[in-house]
């Protein structure tokens, strides 16, 4: 299981913009590179990451192999309520990782 | 007798034509073109305003494989008038993309950073298009001492 960490703050006021940064453990293969032998290694990078406030998607990334190794992907977005946000990942070689964050907003 | 000089010229063509031939001759026209194409992709016939965008990322980059960069886009974000979509190409990686995001009014900010693989010295875009579909660009020159993807024979 890749390991993936969500930095997303434990409170806020209502109606404020709150900054989240996530970091997957991913090695984002590019494809163009060789082995020392000339095989070519084939491309594996995470293709999408989404972001769900409380089953809304609020937030969506589609990432490319210019994307650097272990993509870090911050982004905003308004404190409207309590509950959770879930991070999603995908890519090539059916790669599949969630995490969420509890947030309260008062 | 042959001199020190001329020694240096002859074998230094001889070793350069065979060098030179085995890269594709127009590969930095491919690169433009597909860069090109893939600007198309995003914005269509719609104008590309120059401005509203700010792509914040070093000058001068020691090492190719990861570049911080962040976009900034003005804009009030309200469901009126919001960003709904950010995109970041480089002009020398052999495929242009480096990332798409989709933002809505509920981003707050129109604002993202991540980290990139840039492969040679040349420009980074980003573009924005915005909830009325008008497309706004920035564009960065950066110098790259240590290129992404030439890294050959780690496994």
């Amino acid at each position: 299981m890749a390991r993936v960490v969500v930095t997303v703050p434990a409170t806020a006021k209502r109606g404020e913009v709150i900054e989240i940064k996530t970091l997957a453990g991913h090695p984002m293969e590019t494809g163009f590179r060789h082995t020392q032998t000339g095989e070519l290694i084939p491309r594996d990078i995470i293709k999408t990451l989404v972001c769900l406030y409380n089953g809304a998607e609020i937030f969506r990334a589609e990432l490319h192999p210019a994307v650097a190794a272990n993509p870090l992907v911050s982004f905003t977005t308004i404190a409207t309520d309590s509950g959770t946000l879930e991070f999603r990942w995908t890519g090539d070689n059916g790669f599949s990782a969630t995490q969420s964050a509890s947030i309260s907003v008062v | 007798m042959i001199s020190r000089r001329q020694f240096l010229i002859v074998t230094c063509a001889a070793a350069a034509v065979p060098a030179r031939a085995q890269l594709p001759t127009n590969i930095t026209a491919q690169r433009k073109a597909a860069l090109a194409e893939a600007v198309r992709e995003v914005v269509g016939a719609s104008p590309l305003r120059t401005g509203r965008v700010k792509l914040d990322l070093p000058p001068l980059v020691d090492n190719g494989n990861t570049v911080p960069l962040a976009v900034t886009v003005d804009s009030p974000m309200t469901q009126a008038d919001h960003v709904r979509a950010i995109h970041v190409f480089t002009e020398k990686n052999p495929q242009p993309k480096v990332i798409s995001v989709t933002l809505g009014p509920r981003a707050g900010r129109a604002q993202i950073a991540t980290r990139a693989r840039i492969a040679d010295t040349g420009q980074v875009i980003a573009i924005a298009q915005m909830s009325d579909g008008s497309f706004w660009t920035d564009r960065v020159e950066v110098v790259v001492t240590l290129s992404a993807c030439l890294e050959e024979g780690l496994i």
